[in-house]
């Protein structure tokens, strides 16, 4: 599990991660600047998972559905000559409102941690379903046409240069990856750890576990959201695709094999399974499928906890040796 | 299937002043059915300020639903409950935790990921803030004797150390009333002295009820002692009164062994 | 003169509005129909066993393409269908086998694995069968009630759902494998301590649900375009009325269907079939914040 205060280690990776996004641009071509731009915009995707995921135990399968909404609705206000950086920050709300309906049914309901997965993988399917269906140009809000499968093209951009964009990007990632962590380790973040392991225990002890796991998973969804306005940005596209069962599942990996819990894992994580995607993808996209259908299988099964815990139990074992 | 006063034996016993004004905890025909089944049926429990009450009865005569439903865990099927003159009948539990219960359930329910410390500083912070819910913690940490596993996780330390960690950690949230569910199971014999020096210190704080099957345990702690059988209460009474009667023996033991 | 002519007016209208009613009543039967059909294998799964196995869809598509391959290679279309079960749950063993039986009890590492195999599975259709649509015609001609024609096909399915169930819960109430079964459900130990396996049980059960799956895909094939994304168009429908259903696996799968069909098709009917499932979807969030178990959770009354 992550520990419960920031270290020294810590805080210089914090400021390592910060130099390293403020050098890269000028040292890379223009085309690996935008290569790894959505790269860090999924890894911000994973980290949205992971808050909710990792640290409070609340599984959605549907990450996919609030990063969705958050580019389609960036598009929509974006399209509709909506100021880009006000309309990030409504995407963003849009996701934590989301999340934070779905998350009122399930919470305030006290339905099943099952309930929440099923359910939220059910909505991303159906919102797959209903966007694909908007196909007839009649389907539009304001200016914005929703496209159907064809998508909406044309998206402003929240930063033209590709540079900045890159900076905008990896400083929003290095930004909310120490915003994570500094909640980690207050109280509430505690306490979720905390109910994470044993709500019911939790709660004999006077805290109300639902308002906290509201907030935890709407702060998840918006961050989601945010992702998907970066998403939509970068690409100045957006369609259906988004809310694929192949896109939820991808989210679900990244976390998966990174690690649960550090949000280090999620960003490791995501870099690592996208790096096999774009790889596999070059093939054929039911090999992608393929390889991300057996991970996600041989992961459960062999190494639940992810690389990252393996990882630093490994050299934790060869420290203590040396020592 | 009497049930003896409890002010007769109140003015035995060394909690002095029996008035319903030192009354915490009062439940009146309490009753819990699982389809058919009547789990707790009609149960009148009383219990006054800074007792320190043994519960017993053979397996599954209804010990722990009752507790569950006293800390919100069950609702009630019927009847009331009264809890430092509030009815709590149905209230939800974490709002029973925050007017002063706390509860150490029968299965350790702890967070096996978080580390003892946190066990403590999370039990006190609720009511004091996070500077005092240090001292809190710290201090527990002495008492129990846990200092030297303050920062491992729990899910690493042994069953007793376990039961410890959730009592204390119920304790750091400086409960009026605590309901201990077999507190010593899965104890060794000197540990178990340990826990029975443990609640009496508790109890100068905290008026606690402890349901126990280990009968050495109950002679130690001495006091009142309420008999469930089959979801109702048998009898209650001073301890020694209670072990030797008649009826609880043949409960027990079954009516052969039963002696006048 | 108009006095009769009057009457024989009115016994027509009369019975054009019985045959209006009977093809309605026939239409929201088959929506029914089609979604208990389509759940009752994840009902026995999840009922039985608490798995939640989210490449049943992907067991459903496994069964329309054994009709759709063994058609197109020219073998009967019913013997296709009868096929259909033998081989998914022939699949559904080898799961089971491989990855199911070392999650029991994890609830949520049973959701990844098998979304895993789901993705798993559309990969390998996608790539060994081809990404195209493939379909078989309806069979069954149209049957004339007054002046509309009701698919004979949509009567078979209707027929079929209720041939499953029926058998089903014979299955399992009557049989000494479905005495067995609900023994291990409810005590694993108590059934070992009779000398029967429960792992066994539990595979068979499972091996039972995907057939179940399977027969269910096979006898929507003609309906629908099949492709290896099949599944997903049914998986959300299928979860959401096991869930609304609640543990009780015919009580609860029948209820839940009835409700949820009829108003998927009462929607549907007024717009597309997509609304359809979002009036569904919202239909599932309604009773299951009114009732968290599902429907079944209404009459059990538990704590």
């Amino acid at each position: 599990m992550a520990p419960a205060r920031l270290s020294v280690p810590e805080l210089l990776l914090w400021a390592a991660g910060a130099i390293g996004i403020a050098l890269l641009p000028p040292i890379l071509s223009t085309f690996q600047v935008v290569q790894i731009t959505i790269f860090l915009i999924f890894c911000l995707l994973a980290v949205s998972l992971d808050l909710s995921w990792g640290l409070a135990g609340l599984l959605s399968f549907g990450q996919a559905a609030f990063f969705g909404i958050g580019g389609y609705a960036y598009a929509i206000l974006g399209i509709n000559n909506v100021t880009t950086s006000a309309s990030v920050v409504a995407a963003a709300a849009a996701g934590g409102t989301a999340a934070a309906m779905v998350g009122y049914i399930a919470f305030y309901g006290r339905l099943s941690a099952m309930f929440l997965a099923v359910m939220t993988l059910t909505i991303t399917l159906i919102l797959l379903q209903v966007m694909g269906s908007t196909a007839d140009p009649s389907y539009r809000i304001g200016s914005a046409v929703i496209g159907g499968y064809n998508g909406m093209t044309n998206i402003p951009s929240l930063v033209l240069d590709p540079r900045g964009f890159f900076w905008t990007v990896g400083g929003l990632l290095v930004g909310i990856v120490a915003m994570g962590r500094l909640i980690m380790i207050t109280s509430f973040g505690r306490v979720l750890a905390a109910i994470r392991e044993n709500e019911q225990r939790v709660e004999l002890l006077g805290y109300d576990a639902r308002w906290r796991k509201l907030v935890i998973f709407s702060l998840s969804g918006a961050i989601a959201a945010l992702a998907g306005a970066l998403f939509a940005s970068w690409g100045n596209f957006i369609n259906p695709e988004v809310f694929s069962l192949a896109q939820s599942a991808q989210v679900v990996i990244w976390v998966l094999v990174g690690g649960r819990g550090s949000l280090y894992g999620a960003v490791i994580g995501a870099l690592l399974v996208q790096a096999m995607t774009q790889y596999l993808g070059s093939i054929g996209t039911a090999y992608t499928s393929l390889a991300l259908g057996g991970l996600l299988v041989m992961f459960v099964l062999l190494l639940r906890n992810g690389l990252l815990p393996a990882i630093s139990r490994g050299i934790l074992a060869i420290g203590m040796r040396k020592a | 299937m009497t049930q003896t006063s409890v002010e007769d034996e109140f003015s035995r016993s060394e909690t002095a002043g029996a008035q319903t004004t030192t009354l915490l905890l009062q439940t009146r025909r309490l009753s819990k059915d699982f389809g058919g089944v009547h789990a707790v049926a009609e149960v009148d429990f009383r219990l006054h300020r800074g007792e320190l009450r043994c519960l017993i009865g053979p397996n599954g005569a209804g010990k722990s639903t009752f507790f569950k439903m006293l800390s919100g865990q069950l609702h009630p099927s019927k009847g009331t409950i009264f809890f430092d003159g509030k009815d709590i009948t149905g209230e939800p539990r974490h709002k029973i935790a925050r007017l002063g219960m706390g509860i150490k359930n029968q299965v350790p329910s702890v967070w096996d990921g978080l580390s003892v410390y946190e066990h403590f500083w999370i039990g006190a912070h609720r009511r004091v803030g996070a500077r005092a819910a240090r001292t809190v913690a710290e201090g527990l940490l002495t008492e129990l004797g846990l200092e030297t596993v303050a920062r491992r996780e729990v899910g690493a330390l042994a069953h007793g150390e376990r039961q410890w960690v959730e009592i204390g950690m119920v304790v750091a949230q400086q409960p009026k009333l605590i309901l201990l569910d077999e507190p010593t199971a899965g104890m060794a014999a000197d540990e178990v002295e340990r826990t029975v020096d443990l609640l009496r210190a508790i109890n100068f704080n905290a008026s606690l009820v402890v349901v126990e099957h280990d009968m050495q345990f109950i002679k130690m702690i001495g006091g009142i002692v309420t008999v469930f059988h089959q979801g109702r209460i048998l009898i209650e009474g001073a301890m020694e009164s209670v072990l030797d009667s008649r009826v609880v023996r043949e409960v027990y033991l079954g009516s052969g062994h039963a002696r006048g | 003169m108009s006095h009769a002519s009057s009457l024989s007016t009115r016994v027509h209208n009369a019975l054009l509005t019985m045959a209006h009613l009977l093809a309605t009543f026939i239409g929201v039967a088959f929506a029914i129909a089609s979604l208990v059909l389509l759940s009752l294998g994840l009902a026995i799964i999840y009922g039985m066993m608490g798995v939640i196995n989210l490449a049943q869809g992907e067991f459903i598509m496994l069964g329309a393409y054994t009709v759709v391959f063994s058609s197109a290679h020219g073998v009967n279309l019913w013997i296709g269908m009868a096929l259909a079960p033998i081989v998914v749950g022939t699949v559904g063993l080898l799961v089971e086998r491989c990855i199911i039986r070392f999650l029991y009890g994890r609830l949520l590492d049973t959701m990844l694995a098998t979304w895993g195999l789901s993705l798993v599975l559309i990969a390998a259709v996608t790539l060994i069968l081809g990404p195209s649509t493939e379909g078989v015609a309806t069979p069954l001609s149209h049957i004339a009630i007054g002046s509309y024609a009701v698919a004979g096909y949509n009567l078979f399915v209707i027929a079929s759902a209720a041939a499953s169930v029926a058998f089903t819960w014979y299955l399992f109430k009557y049989t000494e494998f479905g005495l067995l079964a609900r023994g291990a459900m409810q005590n694993a130990e108590m059934v070992a301590a009779l000398g029967i396996h429960p792992p066994t049980i539990y595979m068979v059960t499972f091996a039972f649900g995907s057939a179940l799956a399977g027969l269910a895909g096979a006898i929507m094939a003609p309906l629908t375009g099949v492709v290896p994304s099949l599944g997903l168009a049914f998986v959300a429908k299928v979860f959401i009325t096991v869930t609304v259903g609640g543990a009780a696996i015919f009580t609860g799968t029948l209820s839940a269907g009835t409700l949820l069909g009829a108003i998927e098709s009462a929607v549907s009917f007024v717009s597309t079939p997509i609304y359809g499932q979002v009036a569904m979807l919202a239909c599932a969030l309604v009773v299951l914040r009114i009732a968290p178990q599902g429907i079944s959770g209404l009459w059990r009354r538990r704590g």
